[in-house]
């Protein structure tokens, strides 16, 4: 017996150690004249996919014998940012050029996925020409670069100029607070029952989109902060945090809000920009600048009346107080994977992909506020978009997520806080001092800080 | 320590060496080794395929690995934070709670009494009844799980199939998928199953010799009573292996649920395969999704335990 399960050990050993030869031989032999780019491509956002289409062109046609492969990965963001560590977590599969959201950059480069940059962009004249706080976004914790900035991007709200006068109510609309907005959806749910008032992002479902859109958008406009920066830590028990999601709980069990059921479909983002916003059966919605970017030419969803139908308002505090509007900004970047077998040929496709005129171009079709001043002083690119204006104003308001490896982690707690809440599962309170526990078991509770 | 071992070593030199036959033993190892010589690949199949997952799941499960950051490059050894973590997460007992009610109901209950109701009563339909059943039944099985998890989100969705057909007689279905998940995703899975056990249990009823069941009669036994005393003992195997299969194949469904529900709402229909794709996969925690997979394996194994010892089918 005692023989027979050593041999069984040895055995599985023997055959440990064959299959370790084979994954480790299988690694280097990824070939050298292919630049393999991963980027996501779902429902109605395809612009990194006609942008890295037509660049693949241009590449190919410059670098003769280098073959551009594109890896769309279709898939909502959260899940996409899962398929990408997957692939990174092999050098078989993992790509030499992806598209990453910036604030996943800093754990990225933790993990060893990204290659550092810097030797490029010294040797880089377009360089200077991008802003300092774009370039520090795709920094590593190391403080080297990992990602160059693609576009960035703040949020408000939009709302349906038509159906604001329908129901009654001042078009221009300015919310001062949130019970102005609060208000304003009431008073759509009364006079117009067949249109959903207000879409706050909420839930697990939504992944970043909920924490950033929704939830964040809410607590940057109280007294309260998610992360504090001068100490470097988190903090708990605030009473901003309760109220954001008291808003939620407002919004969703206050029937203002698609049900919870549409709010929890992963595809409710396709929905609201391809089909509740230009049918007109939701009146407010708390998204990106990026939105038009479905409804111009060359978007999937055109809607040529657009911006005579929809307006945009800044998102106000919770009370009003200074200064008097809130916004988040975020944005994307190209970065090189860590075991690219030719890294000089996948920097050239980097700083071709993102020169002047092709970031120019993409910030255009994606809706982007440019980062290079090149492109933001240049009068096509103002004069593309009619919202360019607005939301490159509220830039003066806006906040960054925190700037932590562990805020990917944080950031699906949030989202399960929500989601008890619009559920009905759980009170703010309970939510709240249930996302505190989740915190403190992931960054421990030295790195963090009562609200009080 | 040491003279016990000593003593006892005396002993057998002593008793070896007077011992006429001493490359007996010798000889027959070495034979038996020869013959187990043709057993080594079905080893090793079994130790790579088998063993080393399990092994390297469990060690997993030690370990603070995650998708990103720091800890995907070099995870630490964590021992058995994981667990402690597991067990003070609210989530965690009622996941346990909802795979057991799946387990129960979908699963034990559902698709073995509905199988065995089926086998019984095709057996003494006629044939065209028994063509037909039988082909809606298997149909449910011949689906690929993804197109079966559709098709019961259709049919459960708020303007689905069935809100529809209820209401062209009057009635307001509640919103099935939301309002009652986990009834909606136990009734998918007893659909989906069903044709499984209905398949096994008609072919050991075929095995009931009838004379058993007719001298049964002639004593005057009903048919509840021939059912419980004559059929049931006599296809206690079929039963045996039936609970196990059904058993181990519900506790790992995933996509039905994950595809009609979510998950949710909330955690409502959170059972631990869900929980663990959740941690794992959507949160990036692979070692604590790994921790909920290996509680997984040890529930399917304290199943499958219970259904060898306490039908003891190898015994007859």
């Amino acid at each position: 017996m005692k023989k027979s399960f050593v041999s069984i050990l040895a055995v599985g050993a023997a055959a440990t150690l064959a299959l370790t030869g084979c994954s480790a031989g299988g690694g280097s032999g990824s070939e050298s004249d292919t630049i393999k780019v991963a980027y996501q491509k779902f429902g109605a956002f395809v612009q990194v996919d006609n942008h890295m289409k037509a660049v693949k062109e241009a590449f190919e046609a410059e670098h003769e014998g280098i073959t551009v492969e594109l890896v769309p990965i279709e898939a909502q963001e959260n899940d996409y940012a899962t398929k990408l560590a997957l692939m990174n977590r092999s050098a078989a599969t993992a790509p030499d050029i992806m598209y990453v959201d910036t604030f996943r950059v800093q754990p990225d480069s933790d993990a060893g996925y990204l290659a550092p940059l810097d030797e490029y962009t010294a040797e880089w004249s377009d360089w200077d020409n991008f802003y300092e706080n774009a370039k520090s976004a795709g920094l590593g914790s190391d403080g080297k670069t990992y990602g160059i900035p693609m576009g960035t991007d703040t949020r408000a709200l939009w709302y349906n100029k038509d159906l604001f006068a329908e129901a009654g109510l001042p078009v221009p609309f300015e919310p001062k607070t949130w019970q102005d907005v609060l208000d304003a959806a009431a008073t759509i749910k009364a006079e117009l029952p067949d249109v959903i008032p207000l879409n706050v992002y909420s839930g697990k479902a939504q992944g970043e989109a909920a924490s950033m859109q929704g939830f964040e958008m809410l607590l940057y406009g109280t007294e309260d902060t998610l992360y504090d920066a001068d100490s470097q830590k988190w903090v708990l028990g605030s009473q901003g945090f309760i109220d954001s999601l008291g808003f939620i709980e407002d919004v969703y069990q206050g029937g203002l809000g698609p049900t919870p059921e549409q709010a929890l479909d992963k595809n409710v983002g396709n929905l609201v920009s391809s089909e509740w916003l230009p049918q007109g059966t939701l009146a407010m919605d708390l998204d990106g600048s990026w939105l038009s970017g479905t409804w111009i030419d060359g978007g999937t969803a055109p809607w040529p009346e657009w911006n005579d139908v929809m307006g945009q308002a800044a998102m106000p505090t919770q009370e009003g107080q200074a200064p008097g509007a809130t916004s988040m900004s975020g944005g994307w970047t190209l970065a090189m994977g860590a075991d690219s077998a030719n890294k000089d040929a996948a920097w050239d496709l980097i700083a071709l992909a993102l020169n002047k005129e092709n970031s120019q171009a993409y910030d255009i079709a994606a809706s982007q506020i440019a980062v290079r001043s090149d492109v933001s002083e240049d009068p096509t690119y103002q004069e593309a978009n009619p919202t360019f204006g607005f939301f490159s104003e509220i830039v003066e308001f806006t906040h960054f997520r925190p700037a932590t490896s562990d805020y990917a982690q944080i950031s699906s707690e949030i989202t399960v806080a929500m989601e008890a809440v619009m559920t009905g599962q759980q009170t703010p309170e309970e939510a709240a001092a249930a996302y505190d526990e989740a915190v403190i078991g992931i960054v421990g509770e030295d790195a963090t800080t009562s609200a009080e | 320590m040491s003279a016990p071992t000593t003593a006892r070593q005396n002993d057998r030199l002593g008793r070896e060496k007077p011992s006429p036959r001493p490359r007996r033993p010798h000889a027959a190892t070495h034979r038996s080794f020869l013959r187990a010589v043709p057993l080594l690949p079905a080893v090793i199949l079994l130790a790579v395929f088998l063993l080393g997952p399990v092994i390297s799941s469990f060690y997993g499960s030690l370990t603070d690995s995650s998708l990103s950051g720091a800890s995907a490059q070099d995870s630490r050894f964590v021992g058995l934070d994981n667990y402690s973590a597991l067990f003070a997460d609210a989530d965690f007992p009622k996941s346990i709670l909802l795979t057991l009610l799946f387990l129960v109901a979908s699963a034990i209950v559902g698709q073995n009494v509905l199988g065995l109701g089926l086998a019984l009563l095709m057996r003494s339909s006629n044939r065209v009844v028994r063509s037909l059943v039988g082909t809606l039944v298997v149909t449910a099985w011949v689906l690929p799980e993804i197109v079966a998890a559709f098709a019961a989100y259709a049919f459960f969705n708020d303007s689905g199939t069935l809100n529809n057909m209820l209401g062209a007689v009057g009635i307001d279905g509640p919103n099935w998928l939301y309002t009652l998940p986990m009834l909606s995703v136990i009734l998918a899975n007893v659909w989906r199953g069903t044709a499984f056990s209905m398949l096994v249990y008609a072919a050991a009823l075929q095995d009931v010799p009838p004379e058993i069941t007719e001298s049964a009669e002639v004593d005057g036994a009903h048919g509840w009573q021939r059912l419980i005393f004559i059929t049931i003992p006599m296809i206690r195997r079929s039963i045996s292996t039936n609970l196990m299969l059904t058993t181990l194949q519900t506790l790992s469904v995933f996509t039905l649920i994950f595809v009609m529900t979510g998950g949710g709402p909330g955690t409502d229909s959170s059972t631990l395969p869900v929980l663990a794709y959740q941690e794992a996969f959507q949160f990036g925690q692979l070692g604590f999704g790994t921790a909920i997979a290996t509680i997984m394996l040890l529930v399917g194994a304290v199943f499958s335990i219970a259904y060898i010892r306490v039908l003891k089918p190898e015994v007859d």
